[in-house]
């Protein structure tokens, strides 16, 4: 084969090769080779003077590369832009003479900006374009992608904050506690609010860990739903702080017993993971009819003031408000 | 549907006429919120609820409206990511009028539940082609006119497209070349987008 042929060949075939002479010197360099060291000509040149082989790090001579036929070799560009490459040899077309072909590899993205490559740069058979297009597209659908997560992320925010529901407890929260009061009062039915805040929690938190804690606390729960009836709101408004709203009850000996047995259940000492956690509860209950200017924040203090009345008088009971409560302070 | 597409719809309207005229469009279209999420999966159904619905509002007729969408799709600024992502598909017009038929295929690359409509290229010599078209709506074929006439002023060709009706279930767009270097064309570097 005539070497105008070859060369004609070997430019469709790989358009980024290069043809190093029995001394070193590049005698040939394709179409595509041609750009990697800019406006410079790559013909003339010493091959090892204008890249330097990385790997194999053993190849510093002629005679080291020709020794690399077949392998794959990495190399860098010692003339601006200095781009990282890929390479093969194999001997040929005359004796004594290397083909190189050379390839961008990973650096093929910063390589088409700096070469200001086409399509028509590559081989028909390279992947090279499809690589990009990939590239290209991955990212629009990966940045539409990362703004839909983004969305649903503000959304679930949005819909937390509006939530209704303790998610540890499945009890109500306290916005919801907030709105059932409100219903209530601007409503014709009596009814209790009672206070119920849990003693020697603190304890087991710190003692047994969170996990302990948090299994108290939806032990408690169940205990509360299980004592009250469907018309009823339980909701846990605080650390370990949960509130009754009994719609319909005005007997104050109704409550006493509720909070009794309330009381009696969470003494029970509650088994997590072979330990025992023990707790108490103390109760502040006031009753919608003693309340003549019903505001939400007058009917929950007075809870409150019943609610430390019975701390004071050394926990595990319940106290009924009572207006005097209100002087006392 | 894949969001994509009815994304496209929305953006198209939007773009074009205004938010009020795609909040017309949603809402007779059934669609409960007016933003249609892009990487979301819609009921089969919407898509040609949406285009009947814009077709409505916008008082256009379903064909030119689709020939409309068709040419928005790759020459407005606002969807520029999609017009370089078919301009990968051929160096020459005729390259990428080949390229077509490896459409759907390019697009599940990327987006591996995009749908697309199955077009197939038949070439009839002296510049003269026919692309049959099969969408899951109504009307692809118009689609495609508005397409091709766009991305043929990209490369600078000089086309004559005419939707010929159907041929079994699939929409028959004629493509005449008249001349593949007519004019300038717009410009594609591929490392444009690469930062």
């Amino acid at each position: 084969m005539s070497d105008a042929k070859y060369i004609k060949m070997l430019n469709i075939l790989c358009p980024m090769h290069v043809i190093v002479g029995r001394s070193g010197i590049v005698c040939f360099a394709g179409p595509t080779a041609q750009k990697l060291i800019g406006e410079t000509s790559l013909l003339g040149r010493n091959f090892l003077d204008v890249f330097e082989i990385r790997r194999p790090r053993s190849v510093k001579t002629l005679a080291d590369l020709r020794r690399t036929e077949g392998t794959k070799l990495h190399l860098r560009s010692r003339l601006p832009p200095y781009g990282e490459l890929k390479g093969v040899l194999a001997e040929g077309p005359e004796t004594g003479q290397v083909t190189v072909n050379l390839s961008f590899g990973i650096s093929i993205l910063d390589a088409v900006r700096e070469h200001s490559l086409t399509a028509a740069d590559f081989a028909a058979t390279d992947l090279t374009v499809e690589m990009l297009y990939l590239v290209e597209a991955k990212s629009a659908a990966m940045e539409a992608s990362r703004q839909l997560t983004s969305r649903l992320q503000g959304a679930r925010v949005a819909a937390e904050e509006q939530a209704f529901t303790d998610t540890l407890t499945g009890l109500k929260n306290r916005r919801a506690m907030d709105h059932v009061l409100a219903r209530l009062i601007a409503g014709d039915t009596p009814f209790a609010v009672m206070n119920i805040d849990l003693d020697f929690f603190k304890a087991v938190n710190d003692t047994l860990g969170h996990a302990a804690g948090d299994h108290v606390l939806q032990h408690v729960a169940r205990v509360l739903v299980a004592e009250t009836r469907e018309a009823d709101t339980v909701a846990r408004v605080g650390g370990d702080e949960f509130v009754i709203l009994a719609p319909a009850i005005t007997d104050a000996e109704i409550l006493e017993a509720l909070g009794r047995r309330i009381i009696d259940r969470l003494e029970v000492p509650i088994n997590f993971n072979g330990q025992t956690c023990t707790i108490s509860s103390s109760i502040g209950t006031t009753l919608s009819d003693f309340t003549m200017n019903r505001t939400p924040e007058q009917i929950l203090s007075d809870a409150d003031r019943a609610l430390y009345a019975s701390k004071r008088s050394g926990r595990a009971r319940q106290t009924i408000f009572d207006k005097s409560m209100r002087e006392t302070v | 549907m894949h969001g994509l597409v009815n994304r496209a719809i929305q953006r198209f309207v939007s773009d074009g006429y205004g938010q009020a005229k795609w909040d017309a469009t949603a809402q007779l279209a059934g669609l409960e919120t007016s933003e249609i999420e892009p990487m979301l999966t819609y009921e089969d159904g919407l898509t040609p609820r949406l285009l009947m619905a814009a077709s409505e509002v916008l008082g256009r007729r379903y064909e030119e409206l689709l020939e409309d969408i068709g040419t928005y799709i790759v020459s407005h600024p606002n969807v520029e990511a999609l017009r370089r992502l078919l301009r990968f598909g051929g160096v020459g017009f005729v390259d990428f009028l080949h390229s077509l038929d490896d459409l759907p295929d390019r697009a599940r690359l990327a987006v591996s539940d995009l749908e697309l409509p199955r077009v197939e290229l038949c070439e009839h010599g002296g510049g003269a082609y026919s692309l049959l078209c099969q969408g899951a709506f109504p009307g692809a074929g118009y689609f495609f006119v508005g397409l091709l006439r766009a991305m043929a002023d990209d490369y600078g060709a000089l086309v004559f497209l005419e939707h010929k009706g159907m041929d079994g279930a699939a929409e028959v767009v004629s493509i005449s070349l008249l001349d593949t270097e007519f004019a300038e064309g717009r410009g594609f570097d591929l490392g444009a987008r690469i930062a």
